[in-house]
Order: C-alpha cells, then sequence, then structure tokens
C-alpha cells in the first residue's frame, strides 16, 4: 500500500497519490505554466480539459520527471519528484504508467518485443514462460491477442494506442497519466480506447489523469475534470457541473 | 510574462561543450554497470558493420586500384615500379584506409544514427523508454558507440585488404607480377610499428562515429527536420573528429617512434 497524503475533499478524506502546488514552467519567453494546483486522489479518473497549447501536456510530463517545473512543487505518493536522486526517479516512473498521444511504441521491434522490453529490461525479468503468459493475458486484456507479431507500422492508430496502453499496464503501475489518448481516433475507436481506459481503472484499480480535447472521451471516463485556459485551471467539477457551467470558454467545449 | 534570456553565442559553444562532456560521462558510467544489451548491441554491430562492408569493400579495392595506376608512371620514371607495393601497403594501412574509410562511416553511420535517434525522440519512443523506467542511454546509446568501436577498426582492415587486392589489379593491368611477389613485397614493408597506431587510431575513429551521431540524435529538437539536422550535423561534426583525431594521432606516432 503506497503512503499517500490524505486530504479532504468535499467534506470526506480521500488519499491523494498526485499533488501539484503553484506549478509554473516557461521555454523562453513563453509562460506555459503560471500557477497549477491540482490533486490526484486514489483511483480516480481526472480528466484535464483544455485547448491545444494550453499547457496540459507539460503538467503530465513535470509529473514524471520529463520536464524540470522553474516554480513550485510537484509530489508523487509523497516524494517530490525534482528532488528525487536518479534510482529514485526511476523507481518512482515504475509505479506511473504514461500513454503518448502516438502509441510511441518502439517502431523496430515486434509487438511481443515491445511488450516484452519493460518486462526484461525494468522488471528483470528471465522467465520465457512468465513473461510469455504476462505479454497474453494484457494483450487479451486490450482485445488484441492476434497483433503479437506484428510490426507498429502494421498497426492502425487505434491499435498503436491499444498497444501501447498494454505497454505500459504490463508493469503495473498504480498511476497512468494519458495524454490525449483518442486524439486522431474515428469516433467508434475513440469510444473502444475511452472505454478501455475505465475497464483499466476497474480492473487494476489504478488512478489516472486523462488529457483530452475530446469531450466524448471525458464523458465515458471523469471522475472529476479540470479545465485548463493559458497555464492555468480555470474550472473544476463533474462532468454534470461542467457540462452546465456559466463561464463561456468551459460552455464552449460541450457544444 | 517571462523575459527571454539572450545567450551570447560563446556561452553557447561552451554550453554545447559541457552537454557533450556530460553525454560522454552518461556513457561512460553506462558502461561500466555491465547491464547493456547484448542482443541489441549484436544487433547493431550487424547493422552498422555488416551491412556497411559492401560499400567500405569497393572503396577498398577502387583506394588500393587507382593508388597504383596514378602512381605508377612516375615510379616507372625513376625506375622504381618494384617499390609500388611497399609503398602502396605503407599508405593504405597508416593513412589512407584508416581515413578514408572512418569519413565514409561518418557519413553512413553516424548519419544512420543521428536520424533513428532523431526520430525516436521525434515519435516520443526516448521519452517512453525514459518514463518506464528504462535506460535508454544503457539502450539505445551504449550499444551504438560500442557497436561503432568494434566494427570501424574490423571494417578498416578489411579495406586494407581489399586495398591491397585492388593495387595487385593494378599492377597486373600493365605488368605482370605474381601474387606471391606482389604480397611479400607488400607485408615485408609493413611492421607492427605501422599496423598499431593506425588500429588504435580506428577505435578512436569508431569512437567518435558512434557518440557524435548518437549525441545529435538523442539530442535533436521536436520535429522532422530537427531530424535531417541531426543527421547531417552528425556527420559534419564526426568527419571533423576524424580529421582532428588523426593529426593528434600522426603528431604522437612521430613522437614515440612509430
Amino acid at each position: 500500500m503506497s503512503n499517500t497524503t490524505k486530504s479532504k475533499i468535499k467534506g470526506g478524506e480521500q488519499e491523494a497519490v498526485i499533488k501539484i502546488n503553484g506549478l509554473a514552467k516557461s521555454f523562453g519567453a513563453n509562460e506555459v505554466l503560471k500557477d497549477i494546483n491540482l490533486e490526484l486522489h486514489k483511483e480516480e479518473n481526472l480528466v484535464i480539459l483544455g485547448k491545444s497549447g494550453t499547457g496540459k501536456s507539460v503538467t503530465i510530463k513535470c509529473i514524471v520527471g520529463l520536464l524540470t517545473q522553474d516554480k513550485g512543487n510537484v509530489t508523487v505518493f509523497d516524494e517530490e519528484v525534482d528532488k528525487l536522486s536518479e534510482d529514485d526517479l526511476k523507481a518512482l516512473r515504475i509505479r506511473i504508467g504514461f500513454l503518448f498521444q502516438s502509441g510511441a511504441l518502439y517502431d523496430s521491434m515486434t509487438v511481443r518485443e515491445n511488450l516484452e522490453f519493460p518486462l526484461r529490461r525494468v522488471l528483470k525479468l528471465k522467465d520465457k514462460n512468465d513473461i510469455d503468459k504476462r505479454i497474453e493475458e494484457i494483450l487479451e486484456g486490450v482485445g488484441l491477442p492476434d497483433a503479437i507479431d506484428k510490426m507498429p507500422s502494421e498497426l492502425s492508430g487505434g491499435m498503436r494506442k491499444r498497444i501501447g496502453l498494454a505497454r505500459t499496464m504490463i508493469l503495473k503501475p498504480e498511476i497512468m497519466l494519458y495524454d490525449e489518448p483518442t486524439t486522431g481516433l474515428d469516433p467508434i475507436t475513440s469510444k473502444e480506447i475511452s472505454e478501455l481506459i475505465q475497464s483499466m481503472k476497474k480492473n487494476y484499480h489504478v488512478s489516472s489523469i486523462i488529457i483530452t480535447h475530446d469531450i466524448a472521451c471525458a464523458k465515458i471516463t471523469a471522475d472529476r475534470m479540470l479545465v485548463m485556459d493559458s497555464g492555468k485551471i480555470i474550472a473544476e467539477g463533474s462532468f454534470d457541473e461542467l457540462e452546465n457551467s456559466k463561464e463561456k470558454l468551459v460552455n464552449s467545449f460541450f457544444k | 510574462m517571462a523575459q527571454e534570456i539572450y545567450i551570447p553565442t560563446y556561452k553557447k559553444v561552451f554550453e554545447e561543450a559541457g552537454n557533450q562532456v556530460l553525454f560522454m560521462f552518461r556513457f561512460f558510467r553506462n558502461i561500466f554497470r555491465f547491464d547493456f544489451e547484448w542482443n541489441e548491441m549484436i544487433r547493431q554491430c550487424y547493422m552498422i558493420g555488416y551491412k556497411s562492408f559492401p560499400l567500405v569493400a569497393i572503396t577498398g579495392f577502387i583506394v588500393g586500384f587507382v593508388m597504383t595506376l596514378q602512381a605508377e608512371p612516375t615510379m616507372k620514371e625513376f625506375g622504381a615500379e618494384s617499390y609500388i607495393p611497399r609503398m602502396v601497403a605503407v599508405s593504405l594501412i597508416r593513412e589512407i584506409c584508416p581515413v578514408i574509410i572512418a569519413l565514409i562511416c561518418a557519413g553512413k553511420m553516424a548519419s544512420g544514427i543521428g536520424a533513428e535517434l532523431g526520430s525516436m525522440k521525434v515519435t516520443e519512443q526516448v521519452e517512453a523508454m525514459e518514463v518506464s523506467g528504462g535506460n535508454p542511454i544503457q539502450y539505445l546509446v551504449v550499444t551504438r558507440i560500442l557497436a561503432c568501436v568494434f566494427m570501424v577498426p574490423l571494417l578498416t582492415i578489411a579495406a586494407e585488404a581489399l586495398g591491397l587486392m585492388g593495387s595487385y589489379a593494378g599492377v597486373n593491368i600493365t605488368g605482370h607480377v605474381s601474387t606471391t611477389l606482389f604480397f611479400n613485397k607488400a607485408f615485408t614493408s609493413v611492421s607492427f610499428g605501422d599496423l598499431i597506431p593506425s588500429f588504435v587510431k580506428t577505435i578512436f575513429f569508431g569512437f567518435a562515429i558512434g557518440f557524435v551521431g548518437c549525441y545529435k540524435g538523442y539530442n535533436s529538437d521536436r520535429g522532422t527536420e530537427s531530424v535531417g539536422i541531426a543527421a547531417n550535423s552528425a556527420v559534419v561534426s564526426a568527419s571533423l573528429w576524424i580529421i582532428v583525431i588523426d593529426g593528434i594521432a600522426v603528431q604522437l606516432t612521430n613522437a614515440l617512434g612509430y
């Protein structure tokens, strides 16, 4: 069981697995994040909605230490990410899954090798039977058992995202960060991916942050939602609360 | 609004040099973890070395052949045709093959590595490896640099052998020299003092090619344009490093009396 912070949310006590306070990040003159404060609770799906370029992806990259913030702090499982040593950061990253927008499959490897990679390199598993069993299980989980010997170039966009998700979930992370999981997909595949995100929460009890500007995806996956604009959080609430928001920008997402 | 900081060019040069030193430090630190993936390294030796063999073989053969044909009229004028095998052997082994093959490898390997890692960076594969707790330096960089360190000397030796065959073919276009006589003359003029420094410098050439290719690819920016820039600057920098290393190697071997 993770040693996580307990914080009072809406009158009840919920465990926060991620806490972000006063996060700010600039690239040269471009101030991408201004003052981000958020918490992700255990077994919660938090959807961050916003237009392109509002700093959603930068926020989750700060969570896994791919980017270092200029101000503020990011705490994951009570550990400040930017203060961790290289080995501690590596250990923390194993507990966090990250699904990239493109799936980011290693294109010189087959699907099997893509899934073997984290098992062999990160978990240091050697037993071939154990590895094969885990791969088959996770491929069943994402509904692509027949793709095992295919190259990434032979897969469609939706299949790549499923395999990307399988590669992340094979390490059984406690937190999942989804960077625009349905972007570039047709509505049917988008719905399948959104349902897959829900099933991951149900089956593996993960806490997730889902970055998206796809309202249909948000409707299926969100327990709670944040809306970002110009590097700031401008609204927070459930899907229904935000759908009925009087705020012009928030409302425009739902039209 | 954050202020854009102006960094003078000379500071950028130092910053780049510092980044390269840090990257080299990360490479050596990962080597001594002895955790690199042997299968990937063998695959890289195949991709980088074996697949470069036809190009290197043809180049080596033609260099030996052309050198002989070019030298022959002058040598004939001085009545020194019999020195052609010796002259060609020493020139090929000491200088011409190591440098030409290294420059060809810089064109093929450094650009290939730069473009491959650059496109992996653009498609977020390097970041995916990093966030999954894998070690991209270990898997992508160490394997490729070591493959270059192993394969460039081997390719150079192959090119030298084929260069001598090319020279033999060149000699036999105008006259007739037996195989035994030609190679006997060629090898009697070559000593360990010629072979060792030449071999050692090709190891450094291999390191420079692999290191520059990996550094440029690994640190490329986002966008498809940056893949081209990474590949191009990898070739230019690696070629420059080869020339600089060769200059230093010649000074050193002269100073050491080889």
